[in-house]
């Protein structure tokens, strides 16, 4: 039996994981408050949250359900531009804070259904197959917005894959999604404390949903998918179970990434494959299947290349390198052996130590 | 595992630590103190060891400022640009970013602006929105008091939604889309879209150009949709009619057979390009070697094409296009401006460049007519540049006698050249 008021090792690690959240969260504003942070870490509160958010999400499809996805940046995109449409929407019409609020359900349900979408036929492949087609869907959805005008005006809502003028729109009539232009003019309702709210719904979504049933049934797919049929686990319900909950988690970072610029393009540069490879660097440099270490990763490597700015023109090669020694570093075979090495002399010099004393 | 995150956390901590030492600027040091932050809140045993880095950057830190603050009272007037020094539109960056930087050294040569010495910090924004209001956030820790930027429209909207909270004067020099101005404190030196596309629809129809014409943009760019907009739009009031139009999308930029088959099998006398020149140099060739012989006419985009390697530049025989400056003009202030430009950079500058020279000397300008000095704080110098930007008349390379409106326009005539013996010749 346990122990009364003894927590069990997950809840722990779990608690820790809020923790830092929180603890970052204090210090940070404690520090914004006494004016030590500069502009360029204010600007990038808000960026870090998002990546958090979306690493996080990705590391469900990856680290749990198994299944290597390069379409994370698509779902990001849906979020972002349902939430943006309807924010601009109501710009004038609606107070901020249940304006966010809806916008941020419309992001997770658009992202949600396209991921469910998605997922029915992805789900069927396995390993680089699901890989590849996934980044597909990805390209997809970015080339469909990039075509897409959307207006809105008196006699109501207007649409066309073709070029503004055949919206046929009124003389005040609002456009919303211009092509290629994308979305201006969204209200900025991020900022640092929204974001790390949600990154903490995030995270308790996520951690509980592993330590859950289906969790477990998740990961029991994850580990041997045949064993896992075997003993009546739906393998593929299961499976869009957790692609669909990463999709919609996915599209909140996208909401907080579209509140956070007045403007909203779906480039390469944001939304393309990159942005999703990125992603993934995130989680497989954090560890796979370890939240915490999304978190951190998504941070650090946010943060690597505005550090790295007064290395002007070089510092795209540093951040590289300093991503592959980062990578050797925490994960290769001699780099862990070695770091365990030192652990073991330095605890076996701490208890010398004790005995000493 | 996570014995192994907190050592990941301090390799990344110490490594940034180490490498904000080789940055000049306060923010990275600041940078630094926040990654140390970052590893305090992971680890509980080494808590007193990452607040004493802490204390040590943000000390760092204090003390940088203080100094900025000396300096600045010394009269040095900063200057932030901002635009895409790497990636696929470096072109128009760095281009922008050397006419600012001959244009500053000029004017420090002379005595710079009402005695302060003019500095210019030029950051990259990589052609992503969100890089650029980062990169604006490094200039305002860097204590800008103006922002030259950005280069390009999405990203010079999103910065101008933060100058404008921070009531910091910006002047972008090429961001063409018309929400770039949108706020009062923003101001630029290119025409915008919208007007490009007017201008040449009626250039066309005023000049009998042709009946038929086809369009050949790009709709996943801003700057080639928005014109392509207008044009059609204006195209309707004029005697001429648009037979056809292709568009093609960042992704593939390559081919145009499919386009170029359409404008020839609608009879199109004259192709109409808002593309950049690169796009256009491959149309060019394609064009020829299909043998569609038919009159091209494009924006200040095409400027530059004579310049792309392995093109032959006899192609371009007969272009048109609608540009505020000719790299070849004979007035002596753009032929000292191509030589000083070609001596320095060993290229002859294209429309950017000139747009951000241009950009210095309106800032200049203005800064005299409002007789701004060093101490001023920004939102002063936001709201006396501002108004100055109203009264002032600007003889620069983009245009003589350029002037302002309230709204961030400028006005200038459009310059109609023809590329004529490889090289470009006013009509």
């Amino acid at each position: 039996m346990k122990k009364a008021g003894k927590l069990s090792k997950t809840t722990k690690n779990d608690l820790i994981t809020y923790g830092m959240v929180i603890l970052a969260y204090v210090i940070v504003q404690l520090l914004v408050s006494t004016g030590h942070v500069s502009s360029l870490i204010q600007g990038l509160l808000v960026p870090f949250c998002t990546y958090a958010i979306v690493a996080v999400a990705l590391n469900l499809t990856v680290g749990i359900l198994g299944e290597l996805s390069l379409g994370h940046a698509g779902f990001m995109c849906v979020g972002a531009f349902a939430s943006a449409v309807f924010s601009l929407a109501f710009k004038q019409t609606m107070p901020g804070g249940p304006r966010f609020l809806i916008a941020l359900l419309i992001g997770a349900a658009s992202a949600a259904l396209v991921g469910f979408l998605v997922g029915i036929p992805v789900l069927r492949l396995k390993g680089d197959y699901l890989a590849i087609v996934t980044l597909a869907f990805g390209e997809i959805i970015k080339n469909i917005i990039n075509a897409l005008y959307l207006g809105v005006d008196s006699r109501g809502v207007h649409f066309t894959m073709k070029d503004a003028l055949s919206l046929n729109m009124e003389e005040n009539g609002l456009v919303l999604i211009k092509g290629a232009q994308g979305v201006t003019g969204t209200p900025n309702d991020s900022n640092f404390t929204v974001g790390i709210v949600l990154l903490l719904i995030t995270l308790v979504i996520v951690l509980n949903f592993i330590h859950s049933r289906t969790g477990r049934a998740v990961m029991a797919i994850r580990d041997n998918r045949i064993a896992a049929e075997s003993i009546g686990i739906n393998v593929t319900k299961y499976k869009l179970i957790a692609f669909t909950l990463s999709a919609s988690l996915a599209g909140v970072a996208g909401v907080l990434y579209a509140h956070n610029l007045s403007t909203l393009n779906a480039l390469p540069k944001n939304f393309g494959y990159n942005m999703s490879i990125l992603i993934l660097v995130f989680v497989v440099l954090g560890g796979i299947g370890n939240i915490r270490g999304s978190i951190i990763a998504a941070v650090l490597l946010t943060l690597l290349p505005e550090v790295l700015r007064g290395l002007s023109d070089y510092r795209m090669l540093i951040y590289a390198i300093v991503l592959i020694a980062m990578m050797i570093f925490n994960w290769s075979p001699n780099a862990i052996f070695f770091r365990k090495r030192l652990r073991q002399r330095l605890t076996a010099g701490r208890k010398t130590e004790k005995e000493e004393a | 595992m996570k014995k192994k995150m907190v050592s990941l956390m301090l390799a990344g901590a110490m490594m940034a630590t180490l490498l904000a030492g080789c940055g000049s600027d306060g923010a990275s040091g600041e940078a630094a103190a926040d990654t140390a932050t970052e590893t305090e809140t992971t680890e509980t045993a080494d808590t007193t060891e990452a607040a004493d880095t802490t204390e040590a950057a943000d000390a760092a830190e204090t003390a940088e400022g203080a100094e900025t603050a000396d300096t600045a009272a010394g009269g040095t007037f900063k200057i932030g640009g901002i635009g895409p020094l790497t990636g696929g539109a470096a072109v128009y960056g760095v281009a922008a970013k050397n006419g600012s930087q001959i244009a500053v050294d000029e004017i420090n040569e002379a005595g710079g602006i009402n005695g302060m010495t003019v500095e210019l910090n030029f950051q990259d924004d990589e052609l992503d929105a969100e890089k650029s209001v980062n990169a604006y956030n490094v200039l305002k820790d860097w204590g800008a008091q103006v922002i030259d930027g950005s280069v390009t429209s999405a990203c010079s909207i999103a910065v101008s939604e933060k100058t404008y909270q921070d009531q910091v004067f910006q002047l972008t020099p090429s961001g063409s889309a018309v929400d770039c101005v949108q706020y009062d404190n923003a101001f630029r030196i290119c025409f915008s879209d919208p007007n490009q596309g007017i201008a040449s629809a009626q250039y066309i129809g005023e000049n009998g150009l042709a009946s038929k014409v086809a369009v050949i943009y790009d709709s996943s760019d801003v700057y080639s949709s928005g014109i392509y907009e207008k044009f059609a739009q204006e195209a309707a009031n004029q005697p001429f009619e648009i037979v056809a139009a292709g568009a093609f999308t960042a992704d593939n930029k390559t081919d145009f057979s499919v386009q170029l088959q359409q404008a020839k099998d609608a009879g199109a006398e004259l192709v109409f390009l808002p593309i950049y020149y690169t796009e256009a140099s491959l149309i060019l060739t394609q064009a020829d070697s299909m043998g569609f012989d038919v009159q091209f006419f494009g924006c200040d985009g095409l400027d530059g094409i004579l310049g792309v390697e392995n093109f032959d530049a006899s192609l371009a025989e007969g272009v048109m296009l609608l540009t505020p400056f000719a790299a070849d003009a004979t007035d002596d202030l753009t032929v000292s401006f191509v030589k000083e430009y070609n001596d320095r950079f060993g290229e002859t500058p294209n429309q950017f460049a000139a747009d951000g020279y241009d950009t210095i000397y309106t800032i200049k300008a203005a800064a005299e007519k409002a007789g701004i000095t060093a101490d001023m704080s920004n939102e002063e110098i936001c709201a006396a540049l501002s108004q100055a930007m109203t009264e002032i008349t600007v003889d620069g390379l983009t245009g003589d006698g350029i002037t302002w409106d309230a709204s961030g326009e400028p006005t200038k005539a459009p310059k109609a050249v023809v590329i004529k013996d490889g090289a470009y010749a006013a009509m």
